[in-house]
């Protein structure tokens, strides 16, 4: 018998056990899959779960449901990866040997890297809404938060969902507005980057919206230190902004158990080759979603289209056929710019997010780059999308894993 | 896209950045880091070597790499080459601006 382990059950992981029971035929292949956790969250959910547009209950099922019959499903923590012994160690002290090893393990935040942020303050005045935790204590926050400076701001990139702190500023505005207190509250958005996103294209329109929701910017924002004392964020170049409440996405990382297996980069992010979804240093360990280094997006819609080639190119690697450089970063992403409305983007490594439509060529009936009530209703059946289709490896229908260029208006990445 | 650098006509792109890295020796240099009103020293041509060792080894640049660059603090990167610093020393480094990864 021959193992296929894989270690992570989030939306990679989960995904992958449920294309790969499909194809390994079972008499040879057993397939394991490692999850700290009990729980699986959809992590989308946690931008609207502060807004008390979802309830906790909407965004957290029980993982197991998902795993499909056939896969044996371990839950523990996972210490170490030993490539050279083909060995992964739990944290009891068993250890599992592998034949092929899948890294899904994802990233997660580390407010600990900058000084002052995670501190007497954390959750009190300063907070994150990439976590579970974080994300419903802001909500509870919110609830009677009666107004001030609101600073919304990324620590450093990547980090996963990049557009989710614009989405929150923007959610923010509607939220302020509805309960009639939009005028009490200062909104600023605080961002490392030269603008609103990291694509000259899409950051032109998303500036536009920043600018007609009376949101200020902050733009090339190194920070160097929370302030909580004097509720200051303070970067390299000495540039202040003061906060009454500040929500931060912090610095993203891989897991802690890629640096202990001495795997990952600088970010315990692990190095893959961006078109095979191999890692760099061996050949029967491939990386997916979230926990790899490309220089794509971290999303669930693109660890979708990973999905599919990897599903292949394991196929090919078991049978000595040369793997498919066929991944192209495709990513597709709805961006919530409130007021029930939404923009859809779609880009990869070499092309800018585009105008046109989508998934039909002239048709849609979504608009690329456009704000639209159509678009916000995608977003919104994103999640019985993602619990009822995406975990369970069904592809979406009419939306390839490589990125169609028909019915856009293209312009190239220089 | 050519400009007139050091007497000498340089292929740039629209930013200003070298194209071609060829192109690039201390004397264009000196002139790119004149018109951002950086005045080379010492410590600039070490970090201007760490840069450009760090792209050939097509190792991606960002802040935090400087920390751990062993030759220079955040700091004293902001000091040396002040506004983006980033931006700023890839440029005079002959080097493309750094690729905020997505
Ligand atoms: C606020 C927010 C909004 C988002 N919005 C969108 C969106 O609109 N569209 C979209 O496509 N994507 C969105 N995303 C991103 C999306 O959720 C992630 O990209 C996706 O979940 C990545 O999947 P993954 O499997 O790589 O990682 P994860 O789903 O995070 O899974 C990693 C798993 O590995 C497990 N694990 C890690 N280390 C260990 C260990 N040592 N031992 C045992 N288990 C371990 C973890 O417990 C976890 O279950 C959003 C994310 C956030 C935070």
């Amino acid at each position: 018998m021959k193992n296929l382990v894989i270690l992570g059950a989030g939306t990679a992981g989960t995904m992958m056990a449920n294309h790969m029971i499909k194809k390994l035929p079972k008499k040879e292949w057993q397939i394991t899959v490692v999850d700290q956790y009990k729980t699986h969250y959809y992590q989308p959910g946690f931008l609207f779960l502060p807004f008390d547009i979802y309830t906790t209950s909407q965004v957290k099922k029980n993982g197991k449901k998902f795993i499909p019959k056939g896969v044996n499903y371990i839950q523990k923590k996972i210490e170490l990866i030993i490539p050279e012994a083909n060995k992964v160690e739990l944290e009891n002290g068993e250890a599992l040997n592998y034949d092929i090893l899948i890294i899904a393990t994802g990233t997660k935040i580390a407010p600990e890297e900058i000084e002052g942020m995670f501190g007497p303050e954390w959750h009190k005045s300063i907070f994150d809404f990439y976590t579970y935790e974080g994300a419903k204590a802001l909500r509870n926050k919110l609830r009677e938060w009666e107004g001030g400076k609101l600073v919304v701001h990324i620590t450093e990139m990547p980090i996963k969902c990049p557009v989710a702190p614009l989405e929150f500023a923007f959610l923010a505005d509607s939220y302020f507005k509805n309960k009639g207190i939009r005028d009490k509250v200062d909104i600023t958005y605080v961002t490392p980057l030269g603008g609103a996103f990291t694509k000259p294209k899409a950051t032109k329109a998303l500036h536009h919206l920043l600018e007609e929701k009376g949101i200020k910017e902050v733009t090339d924002f190194n920070i160097e230190r929370v302030d909580y004392e004097n509720n200051k964020i303070i970067d390299y170049a000495d540039t202040e902004v003061d906060y009454d409440l500040l929500v931060t996405v912090p610095t993203n990382m891989g897991d802690a158990l890629i640096e202990r297996s001495g795997m990952g980069d600088d970010l315990n992010f692990v190095p893959t080759h961006k078109a095979t979804l191999q890692t760099k240093n061996y050949e029967n360990i491939f990386a997916i979603g979230d926990a790899t280094n490309l220089p794509a997006s971290k999303a669930g819609s693109v660890a979708h289209f990973e999905a599919e080639i990897l599903e292949d190119n394991i196929l090919r690697y078991i049978n000595g056929e040369p793997l498919k450089e066929e991944f192209d970063g495709h990513a597709n992403c709805f961006i919530e710019t409130g007021g029930g409305k939404a923009l859809l983007i779609d880009f990869n490594y070499n092309h800018e997010p585009v105008e046109g439509t989508f998934p039909f060529p002239g048709i849609g009936p979504l608009n690329l780059l456009k704000e639209s009530r159509m678009n916000h209703m995608g977003k919104m059946a994103f999640r019985w999308i993602y619990w009822n289709m995406l975990i369970k490896g069904i592809s979406i229908p009419f939306v390839s894993a490589t990125m169609s260029e028909k019915g856009k208006h293209f312009e190239e990445v220089k | 896209m050519k400009k007139l650098i050091a007497n000498r006509e340089i292929d740039v792109n629209e930013e200003g950045y070298l194209v071609d890295f060829k192109q690039w020796d201390r004397e264009v240099c000196e002139c790119i880091a004149g018109e951002c009103n950086v005045v080379m020293t010492e410590k600039h041509w070490e970090v201007v070597e760490y840069l450009q060792d760090k792209h050939h080894k097509e190792e991606p640049l960002s802040i935090r790499g400087i920390k751990k660059s062993g030759v220079i603090n955040i700091k004293e990167f902001y000091a040396l080459f002040p506004g983006g610093p980033l931006k700023k020393s890839t440029l005079i480094a002959g080097i493309p601006k750094p690729k905020s990864c997505i």
